[in-house]
């Protein structure tokens, strides 16, 4: 029995931490929210050099062929400095529906180059909407998809569309005819959307269908999980280290109980959801009935206690946690969107009903 | 990560299941808060612990020489979840073997560890906590029970509050105040005094369920020996804390919270609104979600906890959360039965239609007892902020 990270992710989050700390501090991302296509390409560079852009492409495509519990461990971190760009969907959730559902030749075509960095994929899956796209027999695909993240960047998308045969995710190049993409104006901008119109788009069929559908939602899930837990992590750190230095009525406001308490509360709140973050993640590698209930309960937990984390660490604050300038609302505004993006707790909450079967 | 257990301690676990199913006494013990103890039910509850110590099933990491087994945490942890699973009796010598015994194996005399930990295994001594009193709550170090040094005594004059078992217990390791002239923190020590002493008087208090569970110990120029000193003189503050965070770990333990669960779950089915279980009511789904949610949050954290322990790493902030989430989640779920129950729920237990034997709404009122005993959730709060964020301290 053992419940916990390995010697190899603890240094791989403590390296993680050390790079973004170094290469991605606040004023990093203010500059990647101020720029057209909200990334960072020497960043990006940077990390796919150092494998994490293939951490979980089979090393026969020149990935480093880990699992979800290591993608975990830099996700968490890249939630901790609120990393911009498309790492999240590209590397873990549109590589993981490669990985499992694309074709050989496909694999051929994609894998080694979302490896080395030098492709980007997204996501359109969400199946909390009724808004999903239609895949004709002729395996055209219409309809029209909101929130897929760095549309406009996106080398393919994997659509969750319905057919026939019911859900399932097809790849789409969206620089074919028949694909739109509009930029959407929003909130957290760490990230960026597009909204997606297919009009008779050509679409290739990923293998496994709704199962296979249902592990990239899983994915998805776990992934925005581990991003919330190190974002809650750093909104905690941020309002503890503010507490030390800001006074009033003579003292640090650390002192004063009310704001001990509302500390406090964060980390009984983060503690046991990190543990939910883990075993999801493990769940995922190596319990594969076990995934969807574990993924459900993280991300519904996780996106809520970020909220209600970073609700708290913007009031310790006080005046100056409600200015632009100030750098907490990066990461109040990423929880909000972290707990909307694939679904909301109250929906994965129904969804542990089922799968517990009451 | 690997949380499959190896053959070996899969079939222990078989082992113990078996021997649970042979064991457990089916004249039903009940989980001994009740206090309604006289002398059967006393020697029917040390006989348990006694049965279930000589399986080898009680206190198996403590050292070999004081009757332990010296094996790894986890084998313990599987007989603790077995223990629940079998929904096994309380273990009537709680405190002796999760708050006194760990801390005498660290910080007890070789003499102290033979005299007492044996006993503390069988069930033949008990042991109360002498920590609260009518001045000293929240801020126990202010505790002003006097013990002054005779000769080779100590006199011991003052009076303990809220001490749970006292009526039965045969010991009390006790905080007193040593040095009246030292700051607060440094003129405590720790002692252990037989319950037996000419001097010592124990009164029953009755608590909210109606029950009594809990007393006041006068003490009344009580002898206690020299010997009976654990850690220093004056230097009791730190040895109290190492008890503290064994009780916290022991009243915050998960392992109870999902039999609670599945009994809630049970009882929301069983129960209908507008004709349908209240468990296809969506706003009481959210609920029994969240619960669930909660209560496996707290068994990973755990087993996470544990595989700490395996290797030998020290607890740090993720333990200091223990005791104030557990307790929380616990009434949580009391809380949640008693809205399903709605008037049913203010049943008394004697009544004859009360629901699920009257279990919920003792477990409402008693699991809120144990968010305030062993420390409150607001002064958990503020160890959390002072010891594990390192916030400055407001005192």
């Amino acid at each position: 029995m053992d419940f916990g990270l390995s010697e190899e992710q603890q240094q791989l989050k403590t390296s993680a931490r050390e790079l973004l700390a170094a290469e991605c501090p606040a004023a990093a991302v203010r500059k990647a929210m101020a720029s057209d296509d909200g990334t960072l390409p020497e960043l990006w560079r940077e990390i796919a050099k150092l494998g994490w852009t293939g951490l979980i492409v089979p090393e026969k495509f020149g990935g480093a062929g880990l699992g979800m519990l290591d993608m975990a461990v830099l996700l968490e971190e890249q939630g901790y400095a609120a990393m911009p760009g498309p790492f999240l969907f590209s590397a873990a959730i549109a590589t993981e529906a490669l990985v499992r559902g694309g074709s050989e030749e496909i694999k051929a075509k994609w894998l080694c180059a979302l490896a080395e960095g030098k492709a980007i994929g997204t996501v359109a899956i969400a199946e909390t909407s009724d808004r999903s796209p239609t895949l004709a027999k002729d395996g055209r695909l219409s309809g029209s998809k909101v929130f897929t993240p760095y549309a406009n960047l996106a080398d393919f998308m994997v659509v969750a569309a319905r057919g026939e045969a019911g859900r399932s995710l097809v790849l789409v190049d969206p620089h074919l005819s028949g694909v739109s993409v509009n930029r959407l104006r929003h909130l957290d901008l760490t990230r960026r959307f597009g909204s997606v119109d297919f009009s008779a788009a050509a679409a290739e069929p990923l293998s496994e269908g709704e199962s296979l559908h249902r592990r990239i939602c899983d994915v998805g899930a776990v992934a925005i999980a581990a991003d919330s837990l190190g974002g809650m992590q750093r909104a905690l750190d941020m309002a503890v280290e503010y507490s030390k230095v800001r006074e009033q009525f003579g003292k640090p406001i650390g002192s004063f109980q009310a704001l001990k308490h509302a500390a406090a509360e964060i980390v009984a709140d983060l503690e046991p959801a990190r543990s939910l973050v883990w075993y999801a993640a493990h769940a995922l590698d190596a319990m594969p009935r076990e995934a969807s209930r574990a993924a459900a309960m993280a991300k519904a937990r996780l996106c809520e206690v970020y909220s209600r984390g970073t609700d708290r660490a913007v009031l310790m604050h006080g005046g100056i946690g409600f200015t632009w300038e100030h750098d907490i609302h990066l990461w109040f505004k990423r929880a909000r969107f972290n707990e909307s993006y694939l679904g909301s707790p109250s929906y994965y909450r129904e969804r542990v009903a089922q799968l517990s079967a009451y | 990560m690997d949380l499959n257990f190896t053959p070996e301690e899969d079939e222990f676990r078989l082992m113990v299941r078996r021997f649970l199913g042979e064991n457990i006494p089916k004249s039903g013990l009940g989980d001994g808060r009740e206090g309604r103890e006289d002398q059967a039910w006393l020697a029917r509850a040390k006989e348990w612990q006694r049965k279930l110590y000589e399986a080898g099933y009680v206190a198996m990491a403590w050292p070999k020489e004081f009757g332990g087994q010296a094996l790894e945490p986890v084998r313990q942890s599987i007989v603790n979840d077995e223990l629940v699973r079998a929904k096994a009796p309380y273990l009537i010598g709680g405190s002796g073997l999760g708050m006194l015994g760990p801390t005498l194996i660290s910080w007890g005399t070789e003499e102290q560890k033979k005299r007492y930990l044996p006993k503390i295994l069988t069930a033949e001594e008990i042991w109360c906590q002498g920590y609260s009193e009518p001045g000293s709550g929240s801020d126990l170090a202010s505790l002003r029970t006097r013990a002054e040094i005779v000769g080779d005594e100590f006199v011991v004059n003052g009076q303990k509050v809220w001490t749970s078992g006292a009526h039965y217990s045969d010991l009390m390791f006790c905080l007193v105040r040593t040095d009246p002239q030292a700051p607060k923190h440094r003129g405590i020590s720790y002692i252990l005094i037989d319950m037996h002493s000419p001097g010592l008087t124990v009164r029953p208090l009755v608590q909210m369920t109606g029950d009594r569970g809990f007393n006041e110990v006068f003490f009344d120029n009580v002898r206690v020996p020299r010997k009976n000193l654990v850690g220093k003189l004056n230097e009791g503050w730190i040895v109290a804390n190492a008890t503290l965070f064994h009780e916290r770990n022991m009243l915050g333990s998960a392992s109870g919270s999902e039999q609670r669960f599945n009994r809630l779950l049970a009882l929301a089915k069983s129960i209908h609104r507008n004709g349908r279980p209240l468990t296809e009511d969506p706003l009481f789904r959210q609920r029994l979600a969240d619960l669930e949610i909660r209560v496996e949050a707290m068994r990973l954290h755990a087993m996470r906890q544990l595989t700490d322990q395996i290797c030998g790493r020290q607890p740090g902030i993720e333990a200091m959360i223990n005791k104030l989430v557990g307790t929380e989640l616990n009434h949580d779920l009391a809380t949640a039965a008693m809205e399903a129950m709605g008037d049913d729920s203010m049943l008394a237990r004697d009544e004859q239609s009360v629901l699920d034997k009257g279990y919920w709404p003792y477990e409402w009122m008693f699991s809120l007892g144990l968010v305030i005993g062993g420390g409150t959730s607001h002064i958990q709060k503020n160890i959390i902020a002072e010891r594990g964020l390192k916030m400055p301290k407001s005192r």
